[in-house]
């Protein structure tokens, strides 16, 4: 596989939201706007590049029969090193995130690229392969807040776009699975021609 | 009646898939049939009420003595990855018939982010004690229990209608929970 390929499959050919569909709590509970949703979505994409730098360069060095613990382990420090540094640093962004933030340890996405490729490839390759999941999915992220922050309240990345309140519902809990649905199809429309 | 409030909060108001959007993925994952559903939801119940009981004392009892609330993610995580095998272990040893039934679903479990949600909320919530964690904990599994199987039931009559093509599969289930949770939202106004 080109280098090239392994950073960009990520966007589109194997997209963590809209093809593998990991990865969807966050991707739900977190894009009330576009800003939230890239917010977690650079977040996630730190600790999947930290961890999957750290996990191709100790991936000799782990028995096979614990590198699930171990895994669990090097991501949740990377988790609590975001956590902190985001407390500290953009106190707003970490509280309407909340509970999302600990919880990128169970991100399937982290886990499953540490597993699926860190685990098997060069240092190099991982940061590529962890940049570009991490990019692909903040895009996804990104997509779907900007959409229900249009639909619900009538702005983009806070800017007014439209007079008015929008309806609230897409900024609520049905209108993330209705969003993501009809992005799904429409994205699977173009793809795969359907 | 404080009790009452949490358990109707917890399954209703605030359904931890359709509102607060967590274990999503076993919800998607594991709602194709009926059958499946319920057997999740046992496993779930059972795994996520153990946890919570597990790391509120470890929280109260360990890390806050200690000053060390910083380690929390790490903590619960292993706690619960740890518990999941020590749960599947024993229910091997004694009682096989259950084994048999859960069995496939207990490892599924670790990455349900539902347990390592409720079990942060429970130890961060303010004014909870161990039984109001455990009640908090019980509740939101039969919460994510009855989303689950209304849902896998809902998938069950949509196998056999006919959708449009490009909405067939997994973009009309989502479309599905949208509305599900829409009606969930009507609950809102018991709080």
């Amino acid at each position: 596989m080109s280098k090239l390929s392994i950073f960009t499959k990520g966007f589109f050919k194997e997209n963590a939201v809209f093809v593998m569909l990991l990865g969807l709590c966050p991707t739900l509970g977190t894009t009330t706007s576009a800003i939230n949703g890239l917010g977690m979505g650079l977040a996630t994409t730190f600790v999947l590049v930290m961890s999957n730098i750290v996990v191709s360069l100790v991936k000799s060095q782990i028995p096979d029969k614990v590198r699930i613990p171990a895994y669990i382990v090097i991501i949740a420090s990377f988790v609590t090193i975001v956590e902190l540094t985001m407390q500290a640093y953009v106190p707003a962004l970490y509280d309407v995130l909340g509970l999302f933030i600990p919880l990128i340890v169970v991100n399937c996405i982290i886990l499953g690229r540490a597993e699926a490729f860190a685990s098997k490839n060069n240092v190099f390759d991982s940061i590529l392969d962890g940049f570009g999941m991490g990019l692909g999915f903040s895009m996804a992220l990104m997509m779907l807040g900007a959409i229900r922050e249009i639909l619900g309240s009538g702005s983009i990345f806070n800017i007014s776009i439209y007079q008015g309140d929008g309806a609230l519902v897409f900024v609520l809990a049905p209108g993330a699975f209705i969003v993501l649905g009809y992005l799904i199809a429409l994205i699977n429309r173009i793809t795969k021609k359907v | 009646m404080e009790y009452i409030l949490i358990i109707i909060s917890a399954i209703f108001v605030n359904n931890v898939v359709l509102a607060k959007f967590l274990g999503v993925c076993p919800f998607f994952g594991v709602s194709k049939q009926v059958e499946t559903a319920v057997g999740m939801t046992g496993a779930v119940i059972f795994v996520m009420t153990v946890a919570t009981i597990v790391t509120f004392l470890l929280q109260k009892y360990v890390l806050e003595v200690f000053g060390i609330q910083y380690m929390q993610t790490i903590t619960f995580i292993l706690v619960i990855a740890a518990l999941v095998q020590l749960v599947e272990i024993i229910l091997k040893k004694v009682s096989p018939s259950l084994y048999q039934a859960l069995g496939i679903f207990l490892p599924l479990i670790t990455t349900n982010c539902a347990v390592l949600g409720v079990a942060i909320l429970a130890a961060t919530t303010d004014g909870f004690g161990l039984l109001q964690s455990t009640v908090f904990a019980m509740a939101t599994a039969i919460g994510f229990g009855l989303a689950l199987v209304i849902f896998a039931g809902l998938r069950e009559h949509m196998e056999l209608q006919e959708i449009p093509k490009g909405m067939k599969g997994v973009p009309i289930a989502f479309i599905t929970a949208g509305l599900l949770a829409l009606a969930f939202m009507g609950f809102s106004g018991i709080a």
